[in-house]
């Protein structure tokens, strides 16, 4: 589902460029639930962002789905993002002035689906996610837990082949984090979705399929 | 539609009050702008109301000496003119409305009824002179055709002249003389030109040329071209003069062989300036219509800058950039027209309500008359409204679309 070969990824933006990602190769299979870790620093983020088609890599490439991402425009990486991510943040990230229904339909407003409809499969999502009954409160009057169960029913809306989670328990206690986990197992059980997750929390990692570990740009360890 | 509508709506409702003011400095402009034009249309009525008196295209001709050798003729020669050249007028130059010919009777004249009698003058001309002064008929009916072919004595009265010989007793039908001979009164005649047009009588001209051993002689031509365009007016002109000048056997270049005064040469000189006036009026009320968009843009990038983790979160979840670009921009749009059109409204009502005003007072002042906003300048007011509201939302729109998923997300 996943392929990198040799991605380079450094940041001119600061005094001296900094190289972030020192070639990368990593596959990962349909289906397959991975997690990645890492000291802060290492480039996790960066390397999920790639992968999100939120930013760009130097060189190298990056197959998703048998397409190769590599200088798309603006336009065609919105619709990418749209038809095959879902994503989930550690800050949640939803729209505070949207109730939770609304903020998981808004990747089918950008489908340009009808406004009953997608209201109606934002329901059927906050359902599978456990809360339903708060799709009309706003994220200010939900808990973290619900937040980021509103997240995660939003990454999924869209279908998308692959969910990219970064520290998606980094704000939650444990008990919380722990059903969030479950949650993604269980998704990733009957959905068959690929996913990656960022995370420095070892029970975490010890839940998934694969763990692969970055150190200063590059893979360490692909267990 | 609706959908973006509601996604908008989002926006303006977070920054209530600044959106509130901002619009209100669009609305202010059009405001403004509105009441300066109606303002402006005041101005010019008035003055379209000094030239009641007169058909506003009208061109009077009266022949001069020649200036220039012509023919083996020498320059300094006296035309004249003859029925022939309103004959010709009338009968043969197209475009052309209203037609008729002035014979003058020097001097003032006794007119008497019974034992009142005054001095007035007498003035012959054709029935379509009435056209020419914008003659009112107040009493009985003008000279007419019948008149002239028949060479009767006939004559119409001004108001004045009425009251002064006939002093309440019904003037129609009755007779008075002018220097002796016996005229039948036709009609009575009011004109907005003021006291001395109504201190007048009106004559045939061809029975004051018979009378007063005129011949075929007239001395001032006049006619007017309805609602000829400048351009068919001066062709019209054109074709007269080389006309008169075949006729008279002058150089159709001699510049002082005919006297011409051009109703609409004046007309268009004083609308010209107010046309500038209008021009200065836009300027001005468009200037405070710029502030009113510069403040809207501004307040649309603090805006776009507040909401750079909205647009983030939107990007990262398949919005493109056009998507972001319709949502700023028709949020700009709806801003400034909304508030533009309160200000179109509002302006016209005040433009409605003065004019409203003065129709009360009954008496207008003559400078400053039926102030009004046409629909054409609403019109353009909208338009500009729509383009500001789209000039304005650009940059902010720009901005917006450049934000960076990875940045915005970044922003804690
Ligand atoms: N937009 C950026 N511009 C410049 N440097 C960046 C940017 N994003 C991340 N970095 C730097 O790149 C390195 C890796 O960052 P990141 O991928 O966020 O690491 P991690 O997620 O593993 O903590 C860090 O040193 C960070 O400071
Ligand atoms: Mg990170």
């Amino acid at each position: 589902m996943i392929t990198l070969k040799q991605v380079q990824k450094s940041y001119f933006n600061t005094a001296t460029p900094l190289q972030v990602l020192k070639g990368i190769d990593m596959h990962v299979a349909e289906g397959e639930f991975v997690s990645i870790m890492g000291s802060s620093g290492s480039g996790k983020s960066t390397l999920l962002n790639i992968l999100g088609i939120l930013d760009d890599y130097d060189s190298g490439s990056y197959e998703l789905a048998g397409t190769l991402v590599k200088n798309l425009s603006q336009t065609t990486a919105a619709r990418y993002r749209n038809r095959f991510l879902g994503f989930v943040f550690q800050s949640f990230n939803l729209l505070p002035f949207k109730t939770a229904q609304e903020n998981v339909a808004l990747p089918l407003y950008y489908q340009k689906v009808s406004r009953s409809k997608r209201n109606q499969i934002a329901l059927e999502y906050l359902d599978k996610v456990g809360i339903r009954d708060w799709a009309h409160h706003l994220p200010a009057e939900l808990s973290g837990g619900q937040k980021q169960r509103v997240a995660i029913a939003r990454a999924l809306i869209s279908k998308p082949r692959v969910v990219l989670a970064d520290e998606p328990t980094g704000a939650l206690d444990s008990v919380t984090s722990q059903e969030v986990i479950n949650l993604f197992r269980q998704i990733n059980r009957d959905e068959k979705l690929t996913m990656l997750v960022v995370t420095h929390e070892n029970e975490v990692a010890a839940q998934t399929d694969r763990i692969i570990r970055l150190k200063d740009g590059q893979i360490l360890l692909n267990e | 539609m609706i959908d973006l509508l509601q996604e908008i709506g989002y926006g303006i409702r977070k920054n209530k009050l600044r959106t509130f003011l901002t619009a209100f400095s669009v609305g202010w402009g059009i405001f403004i702008l509105i009441i300066l034009l109606g303002a402006g249309s005041g101005l010019l009525n008035g003055i379209i109301y000094q030239f009641r008196d007169g058909a506003i295209n009208s061109i009077w001709i009266r022949p001069q000496r020649t200036s220039l050798a012509y023919g083996g003729m020498q320059p300094g020669r006296q035309l004249r003119f003859t029925n022939e050249d309103y004959d010709y007028v009338k009968n043969n130059v197209k475009g052309v409305e209203h037609v008729t010919a002035r014979f003058y009777l020097w001097g003032e004249f006794t007119i008497r009824y019974k034992q009142n009698y005054s001095a007035f003058d007498v003035r012959s001309c054709h029935p379509d002179h009435r056209y020419l002064e914008k003659t009112l008929i107040t009493k009985g009916r003008f000279l007419n055709d019948k008149d002239q072919l028949e060479k009767r004595k006939v004559a119409v009265i001004g108001t004045k002249v009425e009251e002064i010989l006939f002093k309440g007793v019904e003037p129609l039908d009755k007779y008075i003389t002018i220097n002796n001979i016996q005229y039948k009164v036709v009609g009575v005649f009011d004109d907005e030109g003021g006291e001395q047009e109504v201190r007048q009588l009106y004559i045939p001209i061809s029975t004051a040329q018979m009378a007063y051993n005129g011949g075929n002689r007239i001395h001032h031509l006049m006619y007017t071209v309805g609602d000829a365009s400048p351009k068919e007016n001066d062709a019209i002109l054109n074709e007269v003069k080389k006309n008169i000048a075949e006729r008279h056997r002058f150089d159709p270049n001699d510049p002082r062989a005919l006297s011409i005064w051009n109703n609409i040469e004046d007309f268009k000189r004083i609308t010209g300036v107010f046309d500038a006036i209008g021009i200065f009026l836009w300027v001005v009320g468009l200037g405070t219509i710029v502030a009113g968009i510069v403040g809207v843009s501004n307040i649309m990038l603090i805006s776009v800058k507040e909401r750079t983790r909205e647009i983030g979160i939107r990007k990262a979840l398949g919005a493109t950039p056009s998507s972001i670009v319709s949502l700023i921009l028709l949020e700009s749009i709806i801003i400034t027209a909304g508030a533009g059109y309160l200000g179109l409204l509002s302006g016209i009502g005040l433009v409605e309500l003065i004019q409203w005003g003065l129709a009360q007072a009954g008496e207008q002042p003559e400078f400053f008359r039926n102030p009004q906003v046409n629909i054409s300048t609403a019109l353009y007011a909208l338009l500009i409204l729509v383009f500001s509201g789209t000039l304005a939302g650009f940059f902010p729109a720009r901005r917006a679309a450049q934000i960076v998923p990875i940045e915005a997300l970044k922003e804690e």
